[in-house]
């Protein structure tokens, strides 16, 4: 993969930026909430892309006026799960909207070890595709070593 | 093309020339008071204070230290010294009807004026908002009040009820360790307030000394005098748009007078409670006379004898 020699998974905002400090994950959740977002937590041992629904870590976090709630929250969750994907999503209940506003990874486990790319041969000399995450091949909970 | 099209965060640049030009709206370094308060909204908060609230001497002041203290560390700061954050978890005591609540309102809007809090909102809780009914409800109930709170001021009203000695199964002992361990690592976010009666949560320090020591305002809210309830009084009745009628001014004095000596005054409660009824008697009277033409000042006034149909005044001799 050239465009990303790390194989750092991207996905949502960010994602192929260096990791955000506390201090820049502090002003973008302050935006969300000023544009009334509702934020919640999730993490995933998971890394294929097409796993979109993570596990929700807590409620979704409603009504609240500052960061520092959402960063308890957070630094709760990689407490418990420090070698998992953790990533913030921003609910923008808005009528109309109703759907996730911003959404990006604020924890990652030490090695990504990246995707296989496997091909399977078809009829007719037709190639079929697919990806699976190296570390995927353990039971969930055990992937990155935790 | 080695160089990215996009600016990477924490990467300096070379070739972007730094402009040193100093900002004309950032004001010069404060070496006095005078300069900071000329700076700062203290003392506009501080009129404030004075001008809307009747008594409370002692709750005053310690705003006033606080303000102070807010000040001289600007003054730290710009000398190069360490300035930390003071404590500001306060409790308040006091009997009913003496301005606990009111005065928890309006502290969350001063310590976010004063720059203490950063978002200066009020989340006022009781026993129901923290604790749960079952094993594993009061740990992420509590949790998510407090997220609430953050940045802001968490008022928690009749604190005492929190822990029941009586039974101790009661799950209010969770939260409280909750609450402490917040009130300890977060004391930038938040500000909590406890508030209750006083001899009821002298008990609840007593039997939760890290609670007790963690509070660093400990603050009395004293009795209003005759005097004062009659201001405050007034005060009501100008708010709603009334106001007291020849003599029934000093028939509201009297009326105090007598109420004072019963059991069960709740201070400005029972003023703002015998004022209701006095606007009660007041609707009635005007009631009564179906054909007259009301004006303003009929509409505005509370006569004597409003007043005087009491029944404070028919139990004496």
């Amino acid at each position: 993969m050239m465009t990303n020699p790390a194989g750092r998974i991207t996905q949502g905002q960010f994602s192929f930026l260096p990791d955000l400090t506390d201090a820049e994950i502090t002003l973008q959740i302050e935006y969300g909430l000023n544009r009334g977002y509702a934020w919640s937590v999730e993490y995933t041992d998971d890394p294929h892309p097409r796993n979109t629904y993570w596990e929700l870590f807590g409620m979704p976090m409603f009504d609240l006026k500052d960061a520092a709630g959402v960063l308890m929250e957070l630094q709760n969750c990689r407490k418990t799960f420090p070698n998992h994907y953790i990533r913030l999503i921003a609910f923008d209940s808005t009528r109309g909207v109703e759907s996730i506003g911003m959404s990006f990874i604020v924890n990652r486990p030490k090695v990504e070890p990246g995707f296989q790319l496997e091909r399977q041969e078809s009829v007719s000399r037709t190639l079929r595709y697919t990806t699976r995450g190296y570390a995927a091949n353990a039971p969930e909970g055990e992937r990155y070593g935790n | 093309m080695s160089q990215p099209m996009y600016a990477i965060p924490g990467s300096v640049a070379a070739n972007v020339p730094v402009e040193a030009v100093a900002d004309p709206t950032v004001a010069p370094v404060a070496r006095t008071v005078a300069d900071v308060l000329a700076q700062s909204q203290v003392e506009a908060v501080m009129d404030e204070l004075d001008h809307d609230l009747v008594g409370l001497a002692p709750v005053k002041q310690r705003i006033r230290d606080i303000a102070a203290l807010l000040v001289i560390d600007k003054l730290r700061l710009n000398q190069g010294l360490a300035a930390q954050t003071p404590s500001l978890h306060m409790s308040f005591t006091g009997n009913p009807g003496t301005g606990k609540t009111t005065v928890a309102l309006r502290m969350a809007e001063i310590l976010h004026r004063l720059g203490y809090v950063r978002k200066g909102h009020l989340v006022a809780v009781t026993r129901d908002d923290l604790v749960g009914q079952y094993i594993g409800h009061t740990a992420p109930k509590t949790k998510e009040v407090l997220k609430k709170a953050m940045g802001g001021v968490l008022f928690i009203d009749e604190a005492y009820y929190l822990y029941r000695p009586e039974n101790e199964r009661d799950y209010g002992q969770e939260a409280i360790e909750i609450l402490l361990q917040v009130m300890e690592n977060q004391r930038d976010d938040l500000v909590v307030i406890l508030a209750g009666y006083k001899d009821r949560m002298d008990t609840f320090f007593k039997s939760n000394p890290g609670m007790s020591s963690r509070i660093a305002h400990h603050l009395d809210f004293p009795d209003y005098s005759h005097d004062e309830l009659l201001q405050i009084g007034d005060r009501m009745l100008g708010t709603m748009n009334y106001r007291f009628g020849t003599g029934a001014r000093d028939a509201f004095g009297e009326y105090l007078t007598r109420r004072l000596e019963q059991p069960h005054f709740a201070n400005a409660r029972s003023v703002r409670n015998a004022l209701d009824r006095m606007r009660l008697r007041q609707a009635s009277r005007l009631f009564e006379a179906r054909d007259r033409e009301l004006t303003r000042e009929d509409l505005t006034t509370i006569e004597t004898p409003d007043i005087r149909a009491s029944r404070v005044f028919g139990a004496s001799p």
